[in-house]
């Protein structure tokens, strides 16, 4: 009789069953990327109305921190050439913390910061004021031609700059601040706590015509 | 030899029948969290990559523009164009895509709109400087650039 071969087992082996979902399981681990809205801010300047010409505004030429890029994606920083980004956010750092010449205002602001960015603080004449508003702006400049690549390296490491000195004023480390959502009254207040003070100046040149399209 | 075949009566395996369950809920759960795109991206999308990253709470606020080269070179060309939804359009078609974006929107929320601008990182600034002048016109002033995580040393 044929039954006879079949006492031993008589359940279906479903042992395989496992491998043909891990199969699916991986297929969908590879061709699914989850969508990430992950980038750097931006808020643009409103437009500009074309009956009135744009406002003066008055700032002193050491208050600036000129950044030129031109089409080749060569840089000019503060009027010396530059190889590479990585020295940048720092001599920013150096810049907004100047405290050239401080008024009343700034100069509590100066006492309010932890000592690591104190020392920062060169005091040099040539160099910004204060980090208040008016005091001292990171102007980027760049060229139609200049590669949007570049352009993000460059405003990366200015973001960089600002963000590390407010997480360091709330004793947090860069990334952690960054992940701050403000959703909660704690969040918001070290944000706030960290901004205060030194607003992110950054300004965005329209760029100029030549070498682009 | 006859003492090893005695054994076999007696079942001794580990019952592997709740393994595909584990997998299959492994599996529903990628399944279901995973958002499949709905239009299909007709440029070049090379995302820069950047360390300075922030990401952003409220999807919904969120829209989209791609700017790349066409990956169909002999029907658009070799220059940089624009994606709002699932077509190319020029540049002075963004301010009414803005608009119509912002239709979307709760009254509320119509101000705070942001532009997630996923550029290739080929593109040169002209073409960037032209859109954020539109979308300056079009009062949408977050703008957002997409950009991926960069490995720090």
């Amino acid at each position: 009789m044929a039954k006879s071969k079949n006492r031993l087992s008589q359940e279906v082996n479903a042992g395989s069953m496992a491998d043909i979902a891990f199969l699916l399981l991986i297929f969908f681990l590879v061709t699914t990327t989850i969508a990430s809205d992950k980038g750097i801010l931006n808020i643009l300047p409103p437009k500009q109305d074309p009956n009135q010409p744009p406002p003066e505004i008055k700032l002193n030429e050491r208050n600036i921190f000129n950044i030129l890029v031109n089409a080749n994606d060569q840089l000019l920083v503060e009027g010396e050439y530059l190889d590479n980004t990585d020295k940048l956010a720092d001599d920013i750092k150096d810049f907004i913390l100047n405290f050239g010449a401080p008024d009343e205002e700034s100069i509590s602001l100066y006492n309010s910061l932890p000592a690591s960015l104190r020392e920062r603080a060169k005091r040099d004449p040539n160099s910004s004021d204060h980090p208040m508003t008016g005091g001292a702006v990171v102007s980027i400049k760049t060229n139609r031609g200049t590669s949007y690549d570049r352009y993000l390296e460059i405003l990366d490491q200015v973001k960089r700059a600002y963000f590390e000195i407010y997480a360091e004023r709330v004793g947090l480390t860069s990334d952690q601040y960054r992940a701050l959502t403000g959703k909660t009254p704690a969040e918001k207040e070290l944000i706030d706590r960290g901004k205060e003070g030194i607003p992110m100046a950054i300004s965005i040149a329209e760029p100029d015509k030549i070498g682009g399209n | 030899m006859a003492k090893f075949k005695k054994k076999t009566k007696t079942s001794e395996n580990i019952p592997t029948s709740a393994l595909p369950d584990i997998i299959f809920m492994l599996l529903f759960f990628f399944m279901v969290t995973t958002v499949l795109r709905e239009n299909e991206i007709l440029v070049e999308q090379k995302i820069p990559q950047a360390t300075q990253l922030q990401k952003l709470e409220k999807k919904t606020l969120i829209s989209y523009l791609y700017i790349g080269k066409p990956k169909n070179v002999a029907m658009f060309g070799t220059e940089p164009r624009i994606q709002a939804n699932d077509v190319l359009i020029g540049t002075k078609d963004i301010v009414l895509w803005v608009n119509q974006e912002k239709d979307k929107l709760s009254e509320a929320e119509r101000d705070q709109i942001t532009i997630s601008m996923k550029t290739d990182r080929d593109v040169k600034m002209g073409p960037i400087s032209d859109v954020q002048f539109e979308l300056r016109e079009a009062d949408a002033r977050k703008l957002l650039y997409a950009a991926v995580g960069k490995v720090q040393n």
